[in-house]
Parts: structure tokens; sequence; C-alpha cells
């Protein structure tokens, strides 16, 4: 290789404390663009882009209607569209890198873990904002003109629920190779699939935590939750912040096995 | 100077021990870490590059703990074995951004991809990168910060003989600058051409220490068993076993031939053909039969 000589290496000098701030940008520009290079990114245009077209669709066929708009962003978009996102973002943005190794490239600097976490956290909420608040809001302007602040009451749950999903399946990428499915089980079976069988499961819902924040925006009965609005913030708080100070602490003691 | 300290260090995953109570100082220079596959190399590398907890004993570098210190990587360098990097990015993004999680910026990213010649190639997709090509951006990556440690997990493997020829370059160079340097490798000619010193390690435990010619004498000084087949072996037995460079022969009734043990193998390989063509013997087959890597490892952990 070149000739040219390198400067000898310095004596190792005192390790200085690594960077206290809890914001990487380079560690957020490599997760929001593998998040977004990978083929998995498509659905995250196409469910909401499949959310507008039912909102276009609808109005077109039905008019405007608060409860059939209420139908569509509570069961479709808050129900399926915003969990699904957030498993996508959540576990993309460090499963596939632990999967694979490539974390190293990361791990081998002196940039503190917990920096890692939420930058990653931050990145995931900003996509799972972008990819299903957004186009909540825009969906329910579109089914009724946002009448009773519904539009804007789902979109708020939406953005809402993206912070506690994605705080919830980064932490499912830290710890599992297959955050994907776990993630579906908790979005599908748990928050869809119980929560309309098992009234109790309710409670245990970021779905219907994010609701009961939705509900105080829109118009009184517009939106509806099973669960009282402090309860709500006290559990979407708790679980965004244990899920991430879990994460971080699993990513410090990350081991990474040789292949023999 | 940087010197890796590891002291009665173990692992295990489970039942099984993949490092066991290993006691060794690295200190500036090529080291080569020399063992067959599955002997713990990675393990160990995994360990000294912070990735891995010693289940037992310590690994530190001049004194500081590696395990859970993010602030060690000031002075490690690492270039892992696996392939994955972020494919998606091109050779210079990818060292730009190893540059920037240091502090540092695209001055040093440029002079990480000079030192290990990948300009004319900096900017393409990683995705589009030959084994070489990955493995030298890899280097840059783990260089990009002037470490005084660079730790490399098999980094011959997959080559083509210039490149090799390139990264012992590379590698010796960085050596020569007082760098700790410590590669693996499971091919004893890839560790004697590059390393001034080897440690090997075998089945998890520290099986010799030293320079290659030290570690050369205890591998050609080992019994050797060939197996050998003529028109008349017992003639040839007769002969072979009058010589000191044998310590036992064994005619073989079942699959036919002589299982010949010899204790001086230099000797040993000019006296049977010379054997031979005294006695007008003719020699079908001669084979050694233990020179798999694993039996002279083996041979090794028994010394």
């Amino acid at each position: 290789m070149s000739t040219s000589t390198t400067t000898p290496p310095a004596p190792p000098a005192p390790a200085a404390a690594p960077r206290a701030s809890l914001f990487h940008p380079t560690v957020a520009r490599l997760t929001y663009r593998a998040l977004l290079g990978r083929r998995r990114a498509l659905i995250l245009f196409v469910l909401p882009a499949l959310l507008i077209v039912i909102a276009v669709a609808v109005r077109a066929l039905t008019g405007a209607d608060d409860s059939t708009a209420g139908g569509i962003l509570g069961g479709f978009a808050l129900g399926t569209m915003v969990p699904l996102i957030g498993v996508i973002a959540g576990t993309g943005a460090i499963g596939p890198e632990i999967d694979d190794g490539s974390v190293v490239y990361l791990l081998s600097k002196p940039v503190s873990r917990s920096t890692i976490i939420f930058t990653k956290l931050l990145v995931a909420i900003g996509v799972t904002v972008a990819f299903s608040a957004l186009p909540v809001l825009l969906a329910g302007f579109l089914l009724n003109g946002n009448s009773q602040q519904i539009a804007v009451g789902y979109a708020v749950s939406a953005a809402v629920a993206a912070v506690a999903y994605s705080a919830l399946f980064l932490l499912f990428g830290t710890i599992t190779r297959h955050a994907v499915v776990f993630g579906l089980v908790y979005a599908l079976v748990w928050e869809a699939l119980v929560g309309t069988l098992v009234p109790g499961a309710r409670t245990l819902s970021v779905q219907q935590w994010a609701l009961a924040i939705g509900q105080k925006v829109a118009a009184e009965g517009a939106i509806t939750s099973d669960v009282q609005l402090p309860v709500a913030i006290g559990l979407l708080t708790a679980l965004t912040v244990a899920a991430t100070w879990y994460a971080g602490r699993r990513l410090k003691a990350l081991t990474l096995a040789g292949e023999e | 100077m940087s010197t890796l300290h590891i002291d009665h260090a173990s692992r295990w995953f489970g039942n099984v021990v993949a490092v066991n109570d290993i006691t060794m100082t690295i200190g500036p220079g090529v080291t080569g870490l020399l063992g067959p596959n599955g002997a713990g190399k990675s393990t160990l590398i995994n360990m000294m590059g912070g990735f891995l907890a010693p289940s037992n004993g310590s690994v530190t570098l001049d004194g500081a703990t590696i395990w859970r210190n993010a602030g060690i990587y000031r002075h490690i360098g690492l270039v892992p074995e696996r392939e994955a990097m972020y494919d998606f990015l091109t050779g210079r993004e990818f060292v730009v951004a190893n540059a920037e999680l240091h502090g540092l910026g695209r001055r040093e990213a440029a002079r990480a991809l000079a030192t290990v010649e990948m300009e004319y190639a900096q900017d393409r997709k990683i995705a589009t990168y030959s084994k070489g090509m990955r493995q030298r951006v890899k280097m840059a990556s783990a260089l990009v910060h002037d470490p005084s440690v660079l730790l490399l997990d098999e980094p011959f493997n997959g080559m083509d003989p210039r490149q090799r020829m390139q990264l012992m370059e590379l590698l010796r160079r960085m050596g020569d600058e007082g760098r700790t340097v410590l590669f693996s490798s499971h091919i004893l000619e890839e560790v004697e051409q590059l390393a001034s010193h080897i440690e090997v390690v075998v089945a998890g435990r520290h099986a010799a220490s030293g320079d290659f010619r030290k570690i050369r004498r205890l591998m050609t000084d080992r019994p050797h068993r060939y197996l050998v087949r003529s028109d008349d072996d017992r003639a040839l037995a007769g002969a072979l076993i009058a010589d000191p460079s044998t310590s036992g022969i064994e005619v073989d009734l079942v699959d036919g031939g002589l299982r010949v043990q010899a204790v001086d193998f230099g000797r040993f390989t000019t006296l049977l053909p010379r054997v031979a063509r005294d006695h007008g013997i003719r020699l079908l087959t001669v084979s050694p039969s233990d020179e798999s890597l694993e039996s002279v490892f083996s041979y090794l952990v028994a010394a």
C-alpha cells in the first residue's frame, strides 16, 4: 500500500469521558439512511398512501361524516397502521445492525451507548410521526375537514403513540433477533385482537393510552378511550422511559459472540 | 506504549468453555494469534475489543478495563471478521461516518483511505466492493483516529495474494511505528511472514508463545507419522528402523503398507528415498497421516 507514513501513535491520553450529549448527528444519519434504504421501508410509504386513498374514496362516496371518519382513523389508522409503522421504524432503527454485526462500527467508538440509543429513538420517533401522524392528520382533513377536531385529535394520538411504540420496539430490536415478529404479535394480536375481545387488556394498550390524550384534544365524545387521562400519561411516560433505559443498558453490555 | 494484558481470562458460553484461563501480554509490534478454527481466537479478540466480558479474569489496556469502557476506543481500532458494513454507503461516506463518531472529520477520513489505497473506489457503494476492498475500507475505518492498538480478526480471509501482501506490508509498517497490532489467523505461514511474536491458542487454551522460530521448531520437532506403501514393505521396515530417525514402524495388514513414526523429520525425509533406492525397493505411496493443522496444534498443547 502507499508508502506515505502516518504519524506514529501518541501514547494514549487519559481516557476522556465519552461525549456527553444525548444526540449524535452521525448516528442519526446512519440510522435514517438504513431505515429508509431497506425494502421494508416500502411499507412506510404504502400504508399511509393506502390511508389517504381510503380517505379520498370514502369522502367521495359517502360525503363527510364524523362517525365514519372516527371509524377509519380509529380502526385502521390508530389500530393497525400506527403500530405497524412503529414496528418497522422502532425495530429497524437498530435490529438489523445488531443482526448483521455492523453495529460494531457504532459501538467501537468513544460515544456513549445511551447517546446511541437516544439518537436512534429520536430517529424512530421522527420516522413514525412523519409516516403515521402526518398522514392521519391529512386523512382526517380529507374525511371530514377536521370537524369536531377529529383529525387533530387522532393525529395527536398517533404522534403520542409513535413515541411509545418507538421506544418499545427499539427495545425489542436490542433484545431479540425476532424483534419484528414480537412487534407484530404485540401490535396485531395484543392491541388489535385481545384489546377488542378482552376489555381489561385495553388498559395495557399503547393505543388506548394515546387515544386518551386524543380524547382531550378533540371535541367532547368524538374520540373515546378506556383509560383515564392521568393514568394514560403516567403509563406512556413510564413505558417510554423504562424501555429506553433498558435498551441503553442492553446495548452497554452487548456481546458479540464469535462465529466459531 | 500500549500494552494489552489478558490475565487469567476465561470465557464460557453455557457449558462450552471458549477461552480457558489464558494469560498473555501483547505489546507494541505485530503479534499473530494463531490457532485452528474454533480455538477461541475470535472470543479472545472480542474480549480485547470490548465486545465480550471475560467470565473470569481480566482484560485491560494499560491498566484500564476494556469491558463497558467506551472511552477505550480512542486508543483501539477494530477490524471485525464479519462482512457486514453499511452497504448502502459509499466507502468514503462510511469512513467519514467512522471519523465523525471519533469527533474527527473528512481530513482524517481521506488520510485513512489514502493509507489503504482505496481512493480510487471511495465513491462507489460498499455493496459493490470485493472482499479485499471491503477489508481495506474496514482497515481505513479502524485507522481513522490513528489508534495505538489495532485488533484484526482473520484479516486475510478471502484475500487474493496481492491484497494479502499489501495488507501485510501495511500491518508491518503499523508495527514498526510502535503500534500494538494483533491479528488472528489459522494459517501458520501467514503468521510467520508477518508477526514478530506469536501466541498460539488451541481449544481455548494458551498453547505456546514466542517468536516464529520457536513456534516453527515446536511444530516441526514433533513426531511425524507417515503411511508408506512399497513393493516390499517388510524389507523397507527393517531398513528404516535401523536408523535413529524413526521410533516405530507398524505393518498395517488391513490397509496394506507401513505406519512409520519419525522423530527427526528432516533426517527421515532424506533417509526414506535413499534406503528405498539402496535396497531396490519401489515406493508406491508416501503420505503424512497426521499433517492436519488440528494434530499439529494438539501436539503443541500436549507439549
